[in-house]
């Protein structure tokens, strides 16, 4: 198991690694710099801030000079923000970020889960058709889509949302349900087949032959091995919910990490672009490894090699 | 006795295909078919758009702007006086291109990659999976951006960077189906009967991995719709004047007080043709599945 562990670490590292060096090469691709402005800057003022910021170093040094940075919790220098640093920069938008996706995990864990069990329980009426349709409707709908829908009736048709901003519980709200809807959807339809497919093995009706009350059997036996498959996607999950709201930070007009992101790529913030890159990269595959190391706890009949 | 009517039963009985089967069980299914037949229509209406409406999606009228649906702008017109209905139509082009070139691009990649990994295994397969799995920690709507921001331009750029990104799930299904099917028996028999590696490939691995592919890509289609309609959305999309579902919802935002079906109709028609693509999927997954196969 340690052993495990250590090797999923030092892989984490490595692709952190890989996906670092490509972002950084990939930004040096992207046609023009930095110090392009609407307004052309005399050459002379370029060369000066090339040179000030090491962009005139050959590509390899560019790149040490930023690992080294790294290793110092240092993501470099926003180019766009010339007073905070990366680090500042990301550190003002993460929260935002993170309360956003949390809520939406947590809600969609507490919808999908329910449903999902509700959907099993009573399979074959119209509780299991209804919770089917909605499931397969949302886990389609794109959450920038459903985003713009729920602005329509809730902002603009009924007034009790506003339509975007930060700052009060009531802004969270509209965003959150259009983020969480689509996992939300996914993890019914997960725990629905997997509830199903517990219900069927033969532990469950020992268990009830036994005489346990049926609420026991629903909780020890059924929803606990049902869950491991939605723990496994969890991880992953809360790591898209997380990062994956440049669409809908921008709908909402959010000032979180994915808006960040769009607006340093506009602004060819080469620090800024990285930094997010590695920041989100670094998240994703955390919650996997977690999610791997996690999965031989909660289920034993994993075993490492 | 006997013998002569099981023999008469046997040479009664129906020829089954696993495609004659399939197409049977997906034509049962009616959300796959309202599915299949929302995508063939708007296909149709995108294709015979001239047909359909006298407008342009460019033609700008700018002593009707903004106007509410009426006889005469079925979906009324948006901020340059343009008909909303005709850009609707014109913009389902620009969505079911994307959705089929950059499946184009996904294949082209994906296919020989998984089958090389899946079929040689070892160290190839190592190698090309290792390099699918530093794919998967990139955050993937970042990469597009990111790319499209290198690639620059429209519509062409838009399928290279949407497609050099999604190549990587129907590589490693494509990997997974190789690798189950090799072990089957019929493929050591048509090894025991001289068969080489890319015969064998190309004539019994690829053929019965084919279902999976089939659902997979359709489940890539919408997502890659919908990339570009979100690409589109935050200006790094399409370029105008070209119609997208997604500009004409930035479009409309500004408005969206003044007049929401600016935004709404967009939003509509690419909820609308996502639901339709997963109730096929759907539909196509549980018509392929051969374990459903009675």
């Amino acid at each position: 198991m340690t052993r495990f562990v250590i090797r999923r670490v030092l892989w984490l590292i490595l692709v952190l690694l890989v996906v670092s060096f490509v972002t950084f090469a990939l930004m040096h691709l992207v046609p023009g710099g930095p110090w392009s402005r609407d307004k052309q800057l005399a050459p002379a003022v370029v060369a000066a801030l090339n040179a000030k910021y090491g962009l005139d170093k050959p590509f390899l040094v560019q790149y040490g000079n930023f690992l080294v940075g790294i290793l110092h919790g240092d993501l470099g220098i926003s180019y766009s923000y010339q007073d905070r640093s990366v680090t500042q920069i990301l550190m003002q938008g993460f929260p935002k970020s993170a309360i956003l996706g949390g809520t939406a995990f947590i809600l969609a864990m507490i919808v999908g889960i329910a449903f999902g069990m509700a959907a099993a329980l009573r399979q074959n009426t119209w509780i299991d058709y209804v919770c089917v349709m909605f499931s397969t409707i949302f886990a389609s709908v794109p959450g920038f889509v459903l985003g713009i829908l729920l602005i329509i009736v809730f902002s603009v048709g009924l007034h009790w949302f506003p339509t975007g901003g930060w700052g009060s519980p009531s802004q969270v709200i509209m965003p959150a349900v259009a983020l969480a809807a689509l996992p939300a959807a996914f993890i019914a339809r997960i725990t629905r087949a997997s509830t199903l497919e517990t219900m069927r093995q033969d532990y469950v009706r020992t268990a009830r032959s036994k005489g346990l009350l049926e609420r026991v059997v629903l909780i020890r036996h059924i929803l606990r091995n049902a869950l491991i498959p939605v723990v496994t996607v969890a991880g992953p999950e809360f790591a898209a919910l997380v990062t994956g709201s440049v669409i809908v930070e921008t709908i909402f007009s959010i000032p979180g990490v994915g808006r960040l992101f769009v607006e340093a790529v506009f602004a060819r913030d080469y620090g800024l672009i990285m930094g997010t890159v590695l920041f989100y990269a670094f998240i994703i595959s955390f919650a996997n490894m977690v999610v791997d190391i996690l999965y031989g706890v909660i289920d034993p009949r994993i075993r490492y090699d | 006795m006997a013998i002569s009517e099981n023999a008469a039963n046997v040479s009664v009985r129906p020829h089954h295909t696993l495609w004659g089967d399939a197409w049977v069980r997906l034509r049962r299914n009616k959300l796959a078919m309202a599915g299949g037949i929302f995508i063939i229509l708007l296909s149709l209406a995108a294709i015979f758009a001239p047909l359909i409406t006298p407008y342009s999606f460019s033609h700008q009228d700018l002593t009707a702007i903004l106007q509410n649906p009426s006889a005469k702008h079925w979906l009324g017109t948006d901020g340059l006086g343009r008909d909303v209905f005709a850009r609707l139509l014109y913009g389902a082009r620009t969505s079911l291109a994307v959705g089929i070139f950059t499946q184009i691009i996904v294949l082209g990649i994906g296919l020989p990659i998984g089958a090389i990994a899946g079929y040689a295994g070892g160290t190839v397969d190592n190698v090309l999976m290792r390099f699918v799995d530093f794919m998967y920690g990139f955050p993937d709507i970042l990469l597009i951006i990111l790319i499209k921001a290198i690639l620059g331009g429209g519509i062409y750029q838009l399928f290279f960077a949407i497609g050099l990104v999604a190549w990587v799930d129907i590589a490693r299904l494509v990997r997974g189906q190789m690798m189950s099917v090799k072990s089957r028996d019929f493929v050591a028999a048509a090894r025991a009967m001289g068969g080489m590696g890319p015969y064998i490939t190309e004539r019994h691995l690829l053929p019965n991995s084919l279902g999976p592919i089939i659902v997979s890509v359709t489940f890539n289609v919408p997502r890659a719709i919908f990339t570009e309609a979100a690409l589109s959305f935050i200006g790094i999309g399409v370029r105008p004047p070209t119609p997208s579902w997604g500009s004409m919802i930035s479009d409309g935002y500004a408005v969206i007080f003044s007049s929401w079906y600016q935004v709404f109709f967009p939003a509509l028609a690419i909820a609308l043709l996502m639901i339709a693509f997963t109730f096929l999927g759907d539909g196509l997954r549980d018509a392929l599945d051969p374990k459903m196969r009675h």
